[in-house]
């Protein structure tokens, strides 16, 4: 891993000149949730006045910029009793994400698990993973983010730069070449022992404050010993079944397909559209058999998917600690909440 | 020094992505929604509610590639109206034409049923698990189906019949709801005639020409003697079947890993991505749709 220090002037300077060249896109406040605090989220920029470098939590999963809530993943044209195939797989624009946190990082990793590393990996996955650059940057727990949990609280890889704030400067790791070779023009300096005792000391102090937390150990085998508990029961009465929790959430990534023709019966699109597994229709089968009929049962399901099938596959849960979830759902079900009671 | 990012096609470069640094691992990528485009050679009624349509790919040299396992199945295009899973129901043998018997049950399906000889649909794969046929020889077979089950467990029939002398007894055994649902009773004059094949069908509810027996299909069971010690048994049907029919060879001693059952789920991609299929740890589309019975009474919520 090679460290670096940058200022905060010269990483500003940096910014300019990406922002210059690249279709970038930062945190920006877009609006203000019901007690009045900001909303931030990630949006295109011009100028890097307009960046808020104050947010928070980026409000929705940056999962957007590579898995779009909806698109088009091939076309038809048709014609008589035939018809021609076109594959849109391809977004011809590279861009910059600027300051994805630690959860949101290990998202997109573990989106790179199913998307890019089984047997089908996905060519608009990866179209978009691979064009683009991001840079990471350190965040301050808030009482609902329980990443350290989930051991998604620090980053191992994943992007081009990931940064923590010490003093005046930034303390960067450059995880790639593209990052490095950008880096050249603006002035960086070595890591002292001085820096590395205080990244050493932030992030120590980062780690202790975690209010939130879950308790994972032995989670699968736990939560098949509870596959029938009545808890289920209990929190399925509160659930909405309104799929809020997977719209935020930055790892999930079940869809739905749909496709459309015109009224000429001319041209078709298949249509690649997110979907949730707490919402009714998602296990329905032809003459309207349901695998999973009730709401317990699939808010059940999103937990049996997240920490123990996941696990299964893949040795680690697809959930980050993010929280979102909790932030989001209307009846207040918090990932922390469910495990605990579940455990109880 | 260049400050603009530059645009990298992945597909043709697909042999070295490398997402995000460390993520190095070589990643072939396929343009898997490519769907092969095939033509209706042929349509014939079974039942009002279900055909059987032979397709066939086009192009010669995707049709030359293409080959299947009894027990797997296909992602059947229909552009503008949908894609959906569908059994091949002909002999594996038979290169380049395909049989796929289809009920009417909504949008796709429903203008399938409006598709004649000539039009074009288009097929993805073969995806999933088979029937492990390898495993059956020297052993009796027993072929248990109900309904619509009847269309994958076709082809690994045609299987058996092809291949008769690689095992010993083969029992068939098919129930219905009524008389009518019953699919390709145009073969089971053939199906019968081969050597050492036993056919049993039963009804629920029958009407007033049904002359067979009547009600379930665990009913058939009093019919044979079954010798447990070397019995291999494929179950393909409803969902509330599987129970009723697994338990009942599990009474009579067979093994749980000896008993192959085809799990139906909705499946939108068929490639392990949209979730839709998943039980458990397991994507149906992957790991199934074929599964031994010891590994669906480890899955929860499979049936
Ligand atoms: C592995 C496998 C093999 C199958 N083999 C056959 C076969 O050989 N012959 C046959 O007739 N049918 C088969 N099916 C079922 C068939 O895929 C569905 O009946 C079909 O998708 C319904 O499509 P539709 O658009 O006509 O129905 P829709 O209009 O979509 O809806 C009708 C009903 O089917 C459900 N449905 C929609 N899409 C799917 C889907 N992809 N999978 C399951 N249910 C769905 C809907 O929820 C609804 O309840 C198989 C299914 C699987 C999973
Ligand atoms: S399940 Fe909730 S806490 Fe976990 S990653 Fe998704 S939104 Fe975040
Ligand atoms: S858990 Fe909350 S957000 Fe998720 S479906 Fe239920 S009510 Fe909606
Ligand atoms: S059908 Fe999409 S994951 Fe199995």
């Amino acid at each position: 891993m090679i460290f670096k220090t940058i200022s905060k002037k010269d990483f500003n300077k940096f910014l300019e000149i990406l922002i210059e060249n690249n279709n970038f896109f930062a945190p920006q406040k877009i609006a203000k949730d019901k007690n009045k605090k900001p909303i931030y989220d990630l949006r295109e920029i011009k100028n890097i006045g307009d960046i808020d470098f104050n947010y928070d939590i980026i409000k929705y999963p940056p999962r957007r910029f590579f898995l779009p809530y909806r698109e088009v993943i091939s076309s038809f044209k048709i014609e008589n009793n035939t018809w021609e195939q076109n594959i849109g797989y391809e977004t011809k624009v590279p861009r910059v994400l600027l300051g994805l946190h630690p959860c949101d990082i290990n998202s997109l990793n573990k989106l790179d698990k199913v998307l890019l590393l089984g047997d089908y990996p996905s060519p608009y996955y990866a179209i978009r993973r691979k064009n683009t650059f991001i840079i990471g940057m350190d965040c301050e727990p808030k009482p609902f983010c329980f990443c350290r949990s989930v051991g998604t609280h620090t980053v191992q890889h994943g992007c081009d730069l990931f940064l923590i704030e010490i003093g005046d400067s930034y303390f960067m790791e450059i995880f790639s070449n593209i990052a490095f070779d950008f880096l050249k023009k603006v002035k960086t300096k070595d890591t002292t022992k001085a820096d590395d005792d205080e990244y050493k000391r932030i992030r120590k102090l980062k780690t202790e404050k975690f209010s939130a937390k879950v308790d994972v150990t032995d989670l699968t085998k736990i939560l098949d010993m509870e596959f029938q508990s009545d808890v289920w029961k209990e929190w399925g009465d509160r659930c909405l079944g309104c799929g809020s929790c997977a719209r935020v959430c930055p790892t999930c990534y079940c869809y739905g397909i749909e496709e459309k023709i015109d009224l000429k019966f001319q041209n078709a699109g298949k249509l690649k559209i997110l979907h949730a597994c707490t919402l009714v229709d998602f296990a329905e089968v032809a003459g309207g058999f349901n695998f999973r009929p009730e709401k317990h049962i699939r808010l059940k399901y999103r937990y049996y998917h997240k920490h123990r099938g996941f696990v299964e596959a893949y040795e680690e849960s697809l959930c980050v600690g993010c929280g979102r979830c909790g932030q989001a759902c209307l009846a207040g079900i918090t990932v922390p909440e469910v495990i605990s009671s579940i455990r109880e | 020094m260049e400050y603009s990012l530059k645009y990298q096609d992945v597909l043709s470069e697909s042999k070295k992505i490398k997402p995000g640094g460390r993520l190095n691992r070589k990643t072939d990528l396929g343009n898997f929604e490519k769907t092969f485009k095939s033509e209706i050679t042929g349509v014939i009624e079974l039942t009002p509610l279900e055909k059987l349509f032979q397709v066939q790919i086009i192009n010669h040299d995707e049709r030359e590639r293409f080959s299947f396992k009894p027990g797997q199945f296909l992602m059947l295009e229909v552009p503008g109206f949908g894609e959906i899973p569908i059994s091949i129901s002909s002999s594996p043998s038979r290169r380049g034409v395909v049989e796929l018997c289809i009920r009417k049950s909504g949008r796709v399906t429903n203008f399938l049923h409006k598709m004649q000889r000539g039009s074009h649909v288009g097929i993805k794969g073969p995806f999933g698990t088979c029937f492990p046929m390898e495993k059956f020889v020297n052993e009796n077979v027993l072929l248990i189906a109900g309904g619509l089950g009847l269309a994958p467990l076709r082809s690994a029939i045609y299987y058996v019949e092809e291949n008769r002398n690689m095992f010993k007894d083969i029992s068939i055994m098919y129930g219905t709801n009524v008389p009518g649902q019953m699919l390709f009773t145009y073969q089971y004059e053939t199906w019968k005639k081969i050597d050492g094949i036993k056919l049993f069908t039963i009804v629920q509810n029958p009407d007033k020409k049904w002359e067979g027996k009547v009600g379930l299909i665990t009913d058939l069971f009093e019919e044979i003697t079954i010798d447990a010690s070397n019995t291999h048994a494929i179950v393909c049907g409803p969902p509330v079947m599987f129970k009723f029919v697994c338990n009942k060879l599990n009474d009579i001693g067979i093994p749980m890993e000896k008993m192959f059952v085809s799990l139906e789920r909705r499946m939108h991609c068929g490639m392990g991505k949209c979730c839709r299929c998943n039980v458990g740890s397991t994507y149906t589309c992957l790991s199934g749709p074929v599964f031994d019975y010891w590994t669906v009474m480890n899955l929860k919520e499979a049936i």
